[in-house]
């Protein structure tokens, strides 16, 4: 659904991005994930045709984005990082507004309004000013102008910055369930939200691609073992070698009050660990995985310069 | 054609959200009531006293001795005001982020420059429109020829079409609008003065400098003369800055 080659942008002598090549499939959630200045923003802006790209080629909804602009931005809805919003307007006029530049037909425009202020929970501030509403209403009022003309593709950037803990949790449920219809890609740099919301994601720094893939894809790329933490209600060191008695087991650590278990890629040993556990009457507190610690995957891959 | 519409109506809406255009509005009216009011009572007073010679009475001709003067007072008004309505068009967009929605929407430039332009061009008439109105009255208790007072007009807002044209240019090149209003007015100046300079110079250059001044065309149609030279100098002089400005926009993607 969304596709570069090679894209490449320089501002002067400065290299914003460099030869960037990945791959989105339809209906995905996405993320761009990368430090700050790694050349998030200005892929995202090729992408919507807001800036030329200095070389390469990229494609969204099967259209090139340089020779076929305009049905690109059709496709397309975009939250760029500053939201767009006119502070003297009112939430329905101005998702009005938006509706016809985006060239929603006449007839269908109020129910396109409608449908957006639905999805993004704007029903009790429809009709007040932009400039009197809450800053996580105007996130909200960000995405809806995003999905008003119900593109293929969603392309938001940073989409819960500045929120509070609560309103990052419902704009990410928002995100969530636009999974299947609309393919998203957002940007950010907070992890547990890749986690928590995208399929997969593109590791940028520097304007040079670092990985992508899904994250499982990526783990596994990164680290040789799959494996657990896992948290009982005792810690002796006789609970150390019941797991070592398991076959294929690579490793077996005590960190504070968990155990971290490893097992090469292929092999599953989360029955096994959990039968040992049974039979020795051992109570699990907790159990998760190690290789979906995304923080220390982005830490390798950025700062180690692991190119794929 | 109705993307283009949506922007002009966008743009009226901050217009008249705003005090911007309620305030020139006001200020113009107010200040072309004060001209129309003073050279009336001047020429009321003239008019009497003359009238008392019937040799002098070909001479009395309202609009020579009202309508002009009162058109070269409003035209130095325009461009004093017209800076301050075209200031935001393009800077406040870029200052708030929104041009980056504009950009990104399926409309062209073109359509985003002339929807803008056309909303500016709307402020001018109104200011126009509601400044006129007591000068309608002449008509009633008198009988100027309505010729030169059209074309006064006429000549008002095409003067008024070619400054907002330069405005809007300056505004796409900067997000700050005071710099914008203050370019603006600078440029307005240059042109205005560069009738001054005609006087100086000899030959060629009389010429060309003489054409270039927005107020040797002006003087034409006050007077009641109707040039095509004139109106294809405001109308390209209009278009050069909007053409300007779409260079711009599209030079600092590119860039």
């Amino acid at each position: 659904m969304i596709e570069t080659e090679q894209l490449t942008k320089k501002y002067g002598d400065l290299v914003a991005v460099k030869d960037l090549s990945f791959k989105v499939e339809e209906g995905k959630i996405w993320g761009l994930l990368g430090p700050n200045a790694a050349g998030k923003t200005t892929t995202m802006r090729i992408l919507t045709g807001y800036l030329p790209a200095t070389a390469g080629r990229a494609s969204v909804a099967g259209y090139d984005v340089f020779e076929q602009a305009e049905a690109v931005k059709q496709s397309i809805g975009y939250l760029p990082e500053n939201v767009p919003l006119y502070p003297e307007m009112t939430v329905d006029s101005y998702l009005g507004f938006v509706a016809e530049i985006k060239k929603v037909p006449g007839p269908k425009k109020k129910e396109a309004v409608n449908r957006a202020v639905e999805i993004t929970g704007l029903n009790s501030v429809r009709r007040r000013l932009i400039k009197n509403i809450s800053r996580g209403f105007k996130q909200r009022l960000g995405i809806a102008q995003a999905l008003i003309h119900n593109p293929k593709v969603i392309i938001l950037d940073e989409p819960t910055i500045g929120l509070d803990p609560a309103q990052i949790v419902e704009i990410r449920q928002l995100i969530k369930s636009f999974k299947g219809e609309h393919t998203v890609m957002l940007s950010t740099h907070i992890l547990a939200e890749v986690k928590e919301v995208c399929d997969g994601v593109v590791i940028i720094n520097e304007g040079k691609l670092m990985a992508s893939g899904s994250l499982d894809e990526l783990a596994q790329s990164f680290s040789q073992n799959d494996g657990i933490f896992l948290r009982l209600d005792r810690t002796d060191s006789g609970i150390q070698d019941l797991f070592k008695q398991l076959p294929e087991i690579k490793k077996v650590e005590v960190e504070g009050s968990e155990i971290r278990l490893e097992w090469p890629w292929g092999q599953n040993l989360r029955t096994p660990i959990i039968k040992t556990c049974l039979d020795n009457n051992l109570e699990i507190k907790e159990m998760r995985s190690v290789a979906m610690n995304i923080e220390e995957l982005y830490l390798r891959i950025v700062s180690g310069g692991m190119e794929q | 054609m109705k993307a283009l519409w949506s922007i002009t109506k966008k743009e009226l809406l901050s217009y008249f959200t705003s005090p911007i255009a309620y305030v020139v509005i006001a200020v113009f009216t107010l200040l072309s009531g004060f001209f129309f009011y003073s050279l009336i009572s001047w020429f009321n007073m003239v008019a009497i006293q003359i009238l008392q010679n019937p040799y002098y009475y070909q001479q009395v001709n309202i609009n020579q001795m009202v309508f002009a003067p009162l058109f070269n007072n409003l035209s130095i008004v325009l461009l004093l005001m017209l800076p301050v309505i075209s200031m935001r068009l393009f800077s406040e967009e870029k200052k708030m982020g929104t041009e980056e929605l504009l950009l990104t929407s399926p409309i062209s430039v073109t359509q985003i420059i002339l929807g803008k332009y056309l909303a500016s061009l709307i402020v001018l008439l109104t200011m126009l429109v509601l400044s006129a109105i007591p000068t309608i009255l002449t008509f009633i208790y008198g009988n100027p020829e309505p010729l030169p007072y059209f074309l006064g007009y006429l000549g008002l807002f095409l003067l008024g079409a070619a400054f907002l044209g330069l405005g809007v240019f300056w505004s796409a090149l900067t997000e700050n609008q005071i710099v914008s209003a203050v370019l603006t007015f600078g440029t307005l100046l240059l042109f205005w003065v560069l009738s001054w300079a005609a006087y100086s110079a000899q030959g060629l250059w009389q010429d060309v400098l003489s054409y270039l001044s927005f107020f040797e065309h002006f003087d034409n149609m006050t007077r009641g003369v109707f040039d095509t030279s004139d109106l294809s100098y405001y109308l390209s002089f209009a278009f050069f800055g909007l053409f300007l400005t779409h260079s711009v926009i599209q030079f600092r993607r590119w860039r």
